[in-house]
């Protein structure tokens, strides 16, 4: 619960150390997007061309926006499979919206969206406390849900198109020349950063590092997490705008999305379980990950080969970071009781 | 804490005391739903106009049974142990490759003996990548189904290989309205129920998923059990991948995710009553919880109910019936 920098200020360790605390579990992530940008500049000397880095953000930005949301439920101690699901809904209820008002705002259609996310949360979130269902199982059935009812809805295919004032927000770009997609980005982060430093943000954790100490010490668990649930769902919501602004109408929108959010975040050093890792460092989990992508893109890795070489590179980051992570606890920590992972 | 993870599961005992409580087990629970699920279907499809208890609508149920049967007996052993398996619907449609290919070219006997070591190195991977690297197993899973989904894509672009007549008698073969894939189940199931209930691994294995700290210090090889239930659940989805194989008498490369194995099989085991952190449940609830959903699917095909709305109840049924066991089982923690 205390930060990593409390501690270190309490003993004055070697500045190597010091470093290495500030940075917090999250230190193996920073390494590897640092690699990997320098190999995209290798691979591809104009990468660092304003507008083609603003557009390698804006396709990263979804991701983004999803493992912060994602974040906030893990280091809660929960689960939330349902992002994905919610992409997809989210792409094909704004379609189906406009295809019975096509004269709605495109804010208030968002904000729709948004509102949804925030009552998917909701229910998950009530379902998981109040009736103390595993979030694993239950976001895995309202993964099932929210597909199944809205494929039923519409009949299996979703048709309808996005007018251009809604896809502004996924594809548009502000002044000219800034994606409205990064400033979303920006603004989710800068949201997040802000939450993780206020009470909530610290009672998030200690809900996670362990619920029975943090409900002892007068923290309402079942609020906290149900908030983070909430929180996710319109993280998902925002990011189901933006992928939609992005690669229009599709019923494979969302597909796999919430795997690749909780890889993110896991990458990040975020230990599944809950209790310890950084926001930050799980946004850049998710931009190591699109790097990743990218750079496998790059390379000409033939697209079949692509995610091989990503279930390699995510289980030996996850497995540095596990190995890093015990031998610095270790030594902090003098009591052993750790959760097994 | 320590004791009640490490006492071995006790014998059902026959008293009346005991029995009364004996039905609020989760294990007792499913089959008891099960039974009221196949009642209710069948009064509902009576009253459509159809005949439930046909010899064929029987049939169809018992062989939707086995794949997802298997392959969720598999996933039992590893949740016990605390563990988790993603990449099984990977390793299913590269199973069925494997065999399809092997038996077109070779002996059947050869095939099956490929796709088991195949099942068992994979197995074996994912528990040392979870012990070894002390990788969290979901990512540890979700990694090796990504490899092998790069393998799979890399190498085949649609259904390959051919199963020879003789072999696809596993899949369509019957003795009565029981198809005979249903006893390659039982007997599988039967095994790891043995293993799980009267032998040192499967007490070991309980220990472990019940508390990995208490159970190291009290001596149990605690990696060595988790690499153990791997490779024993990835035998049973090579069992499975076998039997895909023999139904479709090729090599399907996306068998295994179309079905969406990965998560049907946890939710079958949860809905079978172990639970999702390890340390309690078993094979028999888990089979329970396979016929639930078998018994569901031929209910809304009979009724001809849109295929997106059955994922609709789907999804509502596994939350309602495990919160039903949160509320029955309050003093557990999980």
């Amino acid at each position: 619960m205390t930060t990593t920098a409390d501690a270190t200020t309490a003993n004055q360790p070697a500045p190597h150390r010091r470093i290495a605390a500030a940075l917090g579990t999250g230190a193996p992530v920073y390494g590897l997007l640092v690699v990997l940008l320098l190999a995209l500049a290798l691979t591809d000397p104009g990468f660092y061309e304003p507008d083609r880095f603003l557009a390698f953000v804006k396709r990263a930005a979804p991701l983004v926006i999803l493992a912060a949301g994602q974040y906030l439920v893990i280091v809660s101690g929960e689960f939330d499979l349902s992002v994905g699901a919610i992409v997809t809904a989210g792409v094909v209820v704004a379609a189906e919206l406009y295809g019975s008002f096509p004269e709605a705002a495109w804010l208030v259609v968002t904000l729709a969206l948004l509102l949804g996310g925030a009552v998917v949360g909701l229910v998950n979130g009530l379902i998981s406390t109040a009736l103390r269902v595993p979030s694993f199982i239950t976001t895995l059935g309202m993964m099932l849900i929210l597909e199944g009812a809205v494929f039923y809805w519409t009949g299996g295919s979703p048709h309808g198109s996005l007018p251009e004032g809604f896809r502004a927000l996924g594809r548009g770009t502000a002044f000219g020349w800034l994606p409205w997609a990064v400033l979303a980005c920006l603004a989710a982060g800068g949201l997040a950063f802000w939450l993780m430093r206020s009470d909530f943000g610290r009672t998030l954790i200690a809900t996670g590092d362990s619920e029975r100490t943090a409900a002892l010490a007068g923290v309402r668990v079942h609020r906290v997490r149900i908030i983070a649930f909430v929180l996710s769902g319109v993280a998902a919501a925002l990011a189901a705008v933006l992928v939609g602004g992005f690669s229009g109408v599709s019923a494979q929108a969302g597909r796999g999305l919430e795997f690749e959010a909780i890889t993110a975040v896991v990458l990040g050093g975020v230990v599944l379980g809950g209790g310890r890792g950084s926001v930050v460092a799980a946004m850049a989990g998710a931009f190591s990950l699109q790097a990743l992508f990218t750079l496998l893109n790059l390379q000409g890795v033939s697209g079949a080969l692509e995610s091989t070489v990503q279930g390699f590179i995510v289980i030996a980051a996850v497995g540095l970071g596990a190995a890093d992570f015990s031998r610095l606890r270790r030594r902090r920590h003098s009591s052993p009781g750790g959760t097994p992972s | 804490m320590t004791d009640t993870a490490l006492a071995p599961p006790q014998p059902p005992v026959k008293h009346s005391a005991v029995r009364a409580s004996r039905l609020t087990d989760p294990a007792v629970g499913v089959w008891l739903a099960a039974l009221a699920v196949t009642l209710l279907g069948w009064l509902v499809v009576t009253l459509d106009g159809g005949t439930f208890f046909s010899r064929a609508n029987i049939v169809v149920i018992l062989s939707n049974c086995v794949a997802l049967g298997l392959v969720a007996v598999g996933q039992t052993a590893v949740i016990l142990t605390g563990s988790l398996d993603l990449s099984v619907a990977y390793l299913i449609g590269l199973g069925t490759l494997v065999a399809a290919e092997t038996m077109e070219s070779g002996s059947v006997f050869g095939a099956i003996l490929m796709v088991l070591a195949l099942s068992a190195a994979v197995g074996l991977a994912n528990g040392l990548v979870v012990t070894g690297l002390k990788v969290n197993a979901f990512i540890a899973t979700l990694g090796t189904g990504f490899i092998l989904r790069g393998w799979i894509e890399d190498n085949y672009t649609g259904p390959a290989g051919k199963v020879p007549a003789s072999f696809q008698r596993l899949g369509y073969d019957r003795i009565g309205p029981v198809p005979v894939s249903v006893f390659l189940l039982v007997a599988v199931a039967l095994a790891l129920w043995v293993l799980l209930k009267h032998t040192r691994l499967g007490h070991h294995m309980y220990a472990t998923g019940g508390d990995e700290h208490a159970a190291r210090l009290s001596g149990v090889r605690t990696r060595r059990t988790v690499v153990l239930a791997h490779v024993l659940c990835s035998l049973c989805v090579g069992a499975a991948a076998l039997f895909l194989a023999s139904r479709l008498g090729a090599g399907a490369p996306w068998a295994g995710t179309e079905a969406r194995y990965d998560l049907e099989s946890i939710a079958a085991v949860v809905l079978g009553g172990t639970v999702l952190a390890g340390g309690r449940g078993g094979v028999a609830g888990t089979l329970g919880g396979v016929l639930v959903l078998a018994v569901l699917d031929s209910v809304f095909n009979q009724l001809s109910v849109d295929p997106f709305f059955k994922n609709v109840v789907r999804g509502v049924v596994i939350i309602a019936a495990v919160a039903l066991y949160a509320r029955r089982g309050s003093r557990r923690s999980a």
